[in-house]
C-alpha cells in the first residue's frame, strides 16, 4: 500500500507544517479577541462617504489613546472602519459615536458595536480551555472504549494515542494558519475559532475511527499471519473513498459558507476548512501508518 | 417490497405536508416564523452582572427575581418589542464575581440609550395631578376609545407633573390599612417635601393625585383635605410582598441588587440581514452542490440520499419552530455545516454495499449488508460529534456558541435518523429485484469501473 510504504514523506510533509505553525505561534502568537481580553469592537459604515483614519483617530485618542482603527470595505463597497478600544460605559459609547462622526459632521452607520468587560473576558477564557480539557479528555475515554477488545498486535490504548497524535495535529495547524493570518491580516482569536476548534476534534476522531475500526475488523477476519502493516494498508485502501467523499461533502458546505455565509461566520467557517483539511489527510496519511510504526517499534524493543 | 413502498410513500407524503407548514408558517404573517436571535434581527444585548455580597444567602433568589421584574417593567416602558430579561445564576465555571447575571435583549432597534440608562436608575415615584372635571370628562369619553393604547394614551395626557417626587420621600415604610387590613405605603416627606405637598393638596382638595412608580399609575386618590404634617399614605391594591418590594424601592432608592454593566452589543439592523441572506444562500448552494455530488458518484442510492436529506432539511427546519430555537448567524452556520456531514452516514453505508457487491453478493444482500456493517462506524463517530455537541452547549461562554452547539447536537441525532432509517426505507422501496447491468450500473458508484 502506497501510503504505508511512503508513510515518511507524509510524516515530513505533516511535521513540517506542525513546526512552521508552533514557530509562528511563539513569534507572532496570537491576537486574541475581546470576547478573552475585555474590551470594545466597534464596526461602522459612512454612507456619505469614510472621513479620513488620522482625523478619526484624532478624536478617539481623547477617549483612548490606545485605540485601533482599521479600514475596511464589504462586498458591498460600504467604507467602513472597525475600531478596537478599552471597554465603554453607556455614556462612554454616546462619545464615541461622537468622535467617530467628528463631532456629528459626518454620518455614521453602527452596524456592530460589542464592549466586553474583563470579568466576562476571563470567564470566557476559563470557559474556553475547560471545553478544550474536556473534549480532549472524552475523546480520549471514547477512542479507549471502543477499542477495548482489540489487543493484538497494538494494545487499545495506542490507537488512543495515536488518535490523539492526530488531533493534535489537526488543532495545531489551524491554529498556526491564525497566528500568520493574525500578524499579517490582523485575524483575532475569539469563542467562535475555540469552538471551531472542538468541532474540528470531533471530526478528526470521527474520520480517523472510520479507519482503525476497519484495521479492528480486519484484524479479526485475517486467519494467517498477515502482517500488520499489510492489514493496515488494506484498511486504507478500502475506506479511502469514503474518508475523502465524506470530508468532500463537509468541505463543500463550509467553503460555500465560507464564500457566500457573511461576514460573521467567515473566518469560523475558514478555520474549519483548514482544520478538516488537516483532519482528513491525517486520518489517512498519519493516524493509520502511526500504528504501523508503533507496532514496529514495539516488535524491536521485544 | 410493496410495504417498503407503501411505507416510503407515506413518509414522503408526511415530509411534504411537514414541509408545507414549515413554508407557509415561515411567512411574516404565519403562525410559526423562525425566531432569530439578535445576531440577526439586529437589536442590543446587556450583560449585567449582579452584585449579591450584601445579600444573605437565602435572599439571593427572591432578589434575583424581583431584580428580574423591576428591570422588565422598565424595559417594558420603552416600547421594546419583545424584551428578554432574565437572570443567570451560578452558571457553570462562573467566577465568583460574575456567578450571578442580569442578560438583557432588546430586538429591532439600535438606539436603545435611554432604555439602558434607565434599567440601571432607581425607581422614580412622582406625584401628578389631575383636576375632577377632566376625570370626569375622560370617563364620560372611556367608550369612544377604539384601542386600549388609544385609552391609556388618553388617560395619561390628563395628568400634570407637580414637582413632587420620590426624591422628597425622607422614609417610606409598611402600614396596615385600620378596616380592610391591607398593606399601604406609608410616606414620610423631606422638609421640601412637606411643603410641597401641603401647597398641593390644600389647592387641589377634590383634585386626584396620581402616584407614579416608574412612569406607571399605582394609585390615583382623590384628594380630600389638606395635609400639613407631612405624611402620606399610598394604597394601591398592592399584595403584601409588592408592598414590601415598593416600601424597600422607596427606602433604599435602588434595584433589588446592585448591578453593574458588563457587556454590550448592538448589531446594526443591515449586519443582520446580510447574514440572513448569506445563510440561506449558502444553505441553497450546499443542498445542490452536495447534491449533484452524491447523484453523480452514488447514482440510485445517491439520489436516495438526496431525498433522504431534503427530509433532514425539513424535519431541522420544523424543529427550529417547534423547539423553538433561536437561530443565530452561528446556529445557521451549525446548520449548513450539518447538511455536510448528514450525509456521511450514508457514503458510510454505499461505500460498504460496493464492497458487499464487488465481493459478489445480490443487490438486495449487498444493502442489508452495507446498512447492518456500517452502523458501528457511524454510532462510532457520531458519539464523538455529540461529546462535543454536549461540552460546547453547557460550557459555551455566549450564546452565540449554545445557539451553535445547539443546531449541531440537534443535527447529529436528526441525520443519524434520516441517514440511516429514511434512506433504508427508500432504498429498500425503489431497489431493482432482479441483478442485471442495469440495475448493477445504477446501484454502484465511482467514476471507474470496479475494481476486483
Amino acid at each position: 500500500m502506497w501510503v504505508i510504504n511512503n508513510r515518511k514523506i507524509f510524516y515530513t510533509a505533516s511535521i513540517i507544517l506542525v513546526i512552521a505553525s508552533l514557530a509562528s505561534l511563539i513569534v507572532y502568537g496570537l491576537k486574541p479577541g475581546i470576547d478573552f481580553t475585555g474590551g470594545t469592537l466597534v464596526e461602522v459604515s459612512y454612507p456619505d462617504g469614510r472621513p479620513t483614519q488620522a482625523s478619526v483617530a484624532t478624536e478617539l485618542s481623547t477617549i483612548d489613546p490606545a485605540a485601533s482603527i482599521r479600514p475596511s470595505t464589504t462586498k458591498d463597497g460600504e467604507e467602513e472602519f472597525i475600531v478596537r478600544l478599552k471597554p465603554v460605559t453607556q455614556e462612554e459609547k454616546v462619545a464615541v459615536f461622537s468622535a467617530l462622526s467628528l463631532k456629528d459632521t459626518v454620518k455614521v452607520v453602527e452596524k456592530n458595536f460589542s464592549s466586553v468587560g474583563p470579568v466576562l473576558g476571563v470567564e470566557a477564557l476559563r470557559k474556553s480551555l475547560v471545553s478544550i480539557i474536556l473534549v480532549i479528555i472524552g475523546i480520549i475515554l471514547f477512542i479507549t472504549f471502543a477499542f477495548r477488545k482489540v489487543s493484538e498486535p497494538v494494545s487499545s490504548w495506542k490507537y488512543g494515542l495515536t488518535a490523539i497524535i492526530a488531533l493534535i495535529h489537526d488543532v495545531i495547524i489551524p491554529t498556526g494558519v491564525f497566528s500568520i493570518l493574525g500578524h499579517f491580516a490582523g485575524y483575532e482569536v475569539d469563542t467562535l475559532f475555540v469552538t471551531a476548534l472542538l468541532v474540528i476534534l470531533g471530526f478528526s476522531v470521527h474520520d480517523t475511527i472510520v479507519v482503525f475500526d476497519r484495521v479492528r475488523e480486519n484484524l479479526r477476519l485475517s486467519s494467517a499471519r498477515k502482517p500488520f502493516s499489510e492489514i493496515v494498508g488494506e484498511s486504507i485502501s478500502q475506506t479511502f473513498t469514503r474518508s475523502i467523499n465524506t470530508s468532500m461533502t463537509t468541505l463543500i458546505a463550509l467553503v460555500v459558507l465560507y464564500i457566500f455565509g457573511g461576514s460573521t461566520t467567515e473566518h469560523f467557517s475558514l478555520a474549519l476548512i483548514i482544520g478538516i483539511a488537516a483532519g482528513t489527510y491525517s486520518s489517512i496519511f498519519i493516524g493509520s501508518p502511526l500504528l504501523v510504526t508503533i507496532e514496529r517499534l514495539g516488535r524491536k524493543g521485544k | 417490497m410493496l410495504k417498503h413502498r407503501a411505507r416510503a410513500v407515506m413518509l414522503l407524503v408526511v415530509a411534504a405536508a411537514i414541509g408545507y407548514f414549515v413554508y407557509v408558517s415561515g411567512q411574516p404573517s404565519g403562525s410559526h416564523p423562525f425566531r432569530l436571535g439578535l445576531d440577526l434581527s439586529g437589536g442590543t444585548h446587556l450583560v449585567y452582572q449582579a452584585d449579591i455580597s450584601k445579600l444573605a444567602p437565602t435572599d439571593i433568589a427572591d432578589s434575583m427575581l424581583s431584580l428580574r421584574n423591576v428591570v422588565e417593567r422598565r424595559v417594558n416602558l420603552f416600547g421594546v418589542s419583545e424584551p428578554l430579561v432574565q437572570t443567570e445564576q451560578g452558571a457553570a465555571l462562573s467566577s465568583k464575581e460574575s456567578a450571578y447575571k442580569l442578560i438583557v435583549e432588546l430586538p429591532g432597534i439600535t438606539d436603545v440609550d435611554e432604555a439602558v440608562r434607565s434599567i440601571g436608575a432607581t425607581p422614580s415615584l412622582d406625584f401628578r395631578l389631575v383636576t375632577a372635571d377632566q376625570m370626569r370628562d375622560y370617563q364620560t369619553k372611556l367608550s369612544t376609545f377604539s384601542t386600549t393604547t388609544e385609552q391609556d394614551a388618553a388617560y395619561m395626557a390628563l395628568f400634570k407633573t407637580t414637582g413632587l417626587t420620590g426624591r422628597m420621600v425622607a422614609r417610606a415604610n409598611l402600614e396596615f390599612n385600620q378596616t380592610t387590613n391591607q398593606p399601604v405605603v406609608g410616606l414620610t416627606f423631606t422638609s421640601d417635601g412637606r411643603d410641597l405637598f401641603s401647597i398641593i393638596t390644600k389647592d387641589n382638595i377634590g383634585n386626584y393625585l396620581g402616584i407614579f412608580l416608574d412612569g406607571k399609575p399605582i394609585s390615583v386618590p382623590v384628594i380630600r383635605d389638606q395635609i400639613a404634617d407631612g405624611k402620606g399614605q399610598i394604597s394601591g391594591t398592592f399584595t403584601l410582598d409588592e408592598a414590601k418590594r415598593l416600601v424597600r424601592d422607596l427606602n433604599y432608592g435602588a434595584l433589588p441588587v446592585p448591578i453593574t454593566l458588563i457587556s454590550t452589543q448592538t448589531i446594526g439592523p443591515s449586519l443582520g440581514q446580510d447574514a440572513i441572506n448569506g445563510g440561506i444562500k449558502s444553505g441553497i448552494i450546499a443542498f445542490i452542490i452536495i447534491a449533484l455530488f452524491l447523484i453523480i458518484w452514488y447514482r440510485l442510492p445517491g439520489f436516495i440520499a438526496v431525498v433522504a436529506l431534503a427530509v433532514y432539511t425539513i424535519i431541522m427546519l420544523t424543529l427550529f419552530k417547534l423547539i423553538p430555537v433561536t437561530l443565530t448567524a452561528a446556529g445557521i452556520a451549525a446548520f449548513i455545516l450539518s447538511i455536510g456531514m448528514a450525509v456521511d452516514a450514508n457514503i458510510l453505508i454505499f461505500e460498504r454495499m460496493k464492497e458487499e457487491l464487488t465481493r459478489g453478493r445480490g443487490i438486495w444482500d449487498a444493502m442489508h449488508e452495507g446498512f447492518a456493517r456500517a452502523w458501528l462506524s457511524i454510532r462510532d463517530s457520531n458519539i464523538s460529534s455529540i461529546i462535543t455537541g454536549l461540552i460546547l452547549y453547557y460550557f459555551g461562554s455566549t450564546a452565540v456558541i449554545t445557539g451553535f452547539a445547539l443546531v449541531f447536537l440537534i443535527g447529529v441525532i436528526v441525520s443519524m435518523f434520516t441517514a440511516i432509517t429514511a434512506s433504508r426505507l427508500f432504498l429498500y422501496a425503489v431497489a431493482p429485484s432482479r441483478t442485471s447491468k442495469l440495475s448493477t450500473f445504477l446501484v454502484s458508484n465511482g467514476f471507474t469501473k470496479m475494481k476486483s
